[in-house]
């Protein structure tokens, strides 16, 4: 039967799928209105700016839930290199969701520029005005952008490397294919504490 | 997990390796189609920036356009005519504060001012709420061409010929030949002088964008700022001079503030509001919105103006843009002007280095 302790509790696997979604969406967005002329610059620079706080605002409600609901571990026969490479893009992939919105927003304060969200919503600047600062924090943000999206396409590789080729439940923890219910918090934690967690069928 | 690992069999295991690897390959493939490095004949910002430094070299620490200049600082005061076409809070009777800068079209900071017979003047506006009205207008009616496209490939034609140093005017012919669009502004460049004075000039915004009123109606509009002072000093363009244009107008300040007035002219249905080149006819009515008073100027390199992108996209509530291709285009430019410019500013690594004169200027 299933238990809890195999996958990411519920609004562990919506944040995610919806935050993949719209952090890919962001890179693709970002790197087509920097490179381009046409109205597409101006309609996706619009869209850049609030979708940025909105994955900034996500990310630290996520960073809360996950707090809230440990996540499943690792298979215990994991190799240890694995391991560390799983933790540290984990963490490096938290770092940069919060990092990449407060660049921008701060790249853009020090440009002198007013950060608007819409026609009229206008953020605060966090950054005193400051073109060298600008430079800096514009191509951090760049760079930082082409980070995410390395890997992005390192943790893509590797759920399909647990779900295709190791098959040990990694890939099925997070899609949800085997959550029946939703998982509460407190029936997580019990679980943990009583340590009776079943594998499941594989996926 | 205590789920043990139940790995696949041998057999069908490379197929999932290559199934992995494609999709990567796909991913990776994607965002370069976005980025457009798998087109390399789309026009970018990059590729304009480069064609100016091309045509007349690179200046570091500059704007890549407009470069020489000089910063003025003043305010808007609105007489509320205009409120009722857009909500902007600049347009509410009252007072803005401005920062300015009046410039020369073209690359070179040293250019002398009588090259040009352009002059142009970009305004920020900063209302109460903390939002920015940005525009850059020039001295002329109707801008040579109505895309981006057709610009780069002015740009192109303009690249002085290495054998001449001067662009080739064959290449310029077929270019003029090939975009009779330009006509209007040829038939205007033929008679215009270099003016002896910024203070004289008129300033016209060029593109269309649509004012949006309290109930949300948008009207098509577009403007310009017309002088108060018409009388140009005749003794300030000595020959000789090749930067007459910012000592007659410290000079001017020196007696009393400088005003223009703002008119919006608003369009009727039919007017094109996405072609540049076209003016619109002389009936529409133009509704005065206030005066722009200059009070001060200081030269670029110490002024409020030296670290302002005058991005014609940064609009308040109230203000839009219409669907004139140039407009992305130019707020696409300016941003990668003002990368370069600022990256120089920074010393970044593999940024021009600002040589011994643009860094005491630009300082």
């Amino acid at each position: 039967m299933n238990t809890n302790t195999t996958t990411f509790a519920l609004p562990a696997r919506v944040l995610h799928w919806l935050m993949a979604v719209l952090i890919v969406a962001m890179l693709f967005i970002g790197v087509g209105m920097v490179s381009s002329v046409s109205e597409r610059h101006a309609w996706l620079l619009a869209i850049h700016k609030p979708l940025g706080i909105a994955i900034l605002v996500l990310a630290v409600v996520r960073l809360a839930v996950r707090w809230r609901n440990p996540p499943p571990p690792l298979p215990a026969d994991l190799p240890a290199l694995q391991k560390l490479a799983a933790h540290a893009s984990h963490w490096l992939l938290y770092a940069l969701m919060l990092a990449m919105p407060l660049i921008g927003w701060a790249m853009l304060s020090a440009g002198g520029y007013p950060v608007m969200l819409g026609d009229s919503l206008r953020l605060p600047a966090i950054f005193p005005a400051s073109p060298v600062a600008f430079a800096v924090l514009r191509h951090l943000h760049g760079w930082l952008a082409a980070l995410l999206y390395l890997t992005f396409l390192a943790h893509m590789g590797a759920a399909l490397y647990h779900g295709l080729i190791r098959r040990d439940g990694v890939l099925s923890s997070m899609d949800g294919r085997r959550a029946a219910t939703a998982i509460l918090p407190e029936t997580v934690d019990a679980a943990r504490e009583t340590g009776d967690a079943e594998p499941g069928d594989p996926a | 997990m205590q789920k043990p690992a139940v790995p696949q069999p041998h057999s069908s295991r490379a197929a999932s390796w290559v199934l992995i690897a494609a999709v990567l390959a796909l991913a990776v493939a994607a965002i370069g189609c976005v980025g457009g490095w798998l087109a390399p004949h789309r026009l970018t910002p990059q590729k304009l920036v480069d064609q100016f430094q091309r045509n007349a070299g690179t200046f570091p620490g500059y704007r890549r356009n407009h470069a020489k200049g000089v910063c003025v600082e003043g305010y808007f005061d609105s007489n509320g005519n205009a409120q009722a076409y857009s909500a902007a809070q600049v347009f509410a009777p009252g007072r803005t504060p401005v920062v300015g800068r009046f410039a020369l079209p073209g690359s070179n900071p040293y250019a002398p001012d009588s090259s040009v017979p352009i002059r142009s003047l970009a305004l920020r506006f900063t209302q109460a709420n903390g939002q920015q009205w940005r525009t850059g207008m020039n001295s002329m009616t109707v801008f040579p061409v109505a895309t981006p496209q057709a610009f780069f490939a002015q740009l192109q034609a303009q690249q002085p010929d290495p054998a001449t140093g001067k662009p080739d005017p064959a290449k310029l012919a077929a270019f003029f030949a090939a975009h009779p669009e330009t006509a209007a502004f040829r038939a205007w460049a033929k008679t215009a002088k270099p003016s002896a004075s910024y203070a004289t000039e008129r300033y016209d915004g060029l593109n269309a964008f649509f004012f949006v009123d309290a109930h949300g109606q948008r009207h098509a509009v577009r403007w310009h700022v017309v002088p108060e002072a018409t009388k140009a000093d005749s003794d300030a363009a000595r020959a000789g001079d090749t930067d007459y244009l910012a000592a007659d107008l410290a000079r001017r300040l020196q007696q009393a503030p400088l005003r223009w007035h703002l008119l919006v002219t608003l369009a009727e249905a039919g007017d094109p509001t996405n072609d540049a080149t076209k003016t619109w006819p002389d009936d529409r009515r133009s509704i005065d919105a206030g005066t722009l008073v200059i009070e001060s100027t200081t030269p670029q390199d110490s002024g409020p103006c030296r670290d302002v992108n005058y991005d014609p996209l940064v609009l308040p509530d109230g203000i839009e843009a219409s669907d004139d291709p140039l407009l992305p285009a130019r707020s696409a430019a300016y941003a990668d002007s003002y990368l370069r410019r600022t990256s120089e500013e920074a010393h970044l690594p593999g940024t021009a280095a600002m040589d011994a004169k643009a860094r005491g200027e630009a300082r």
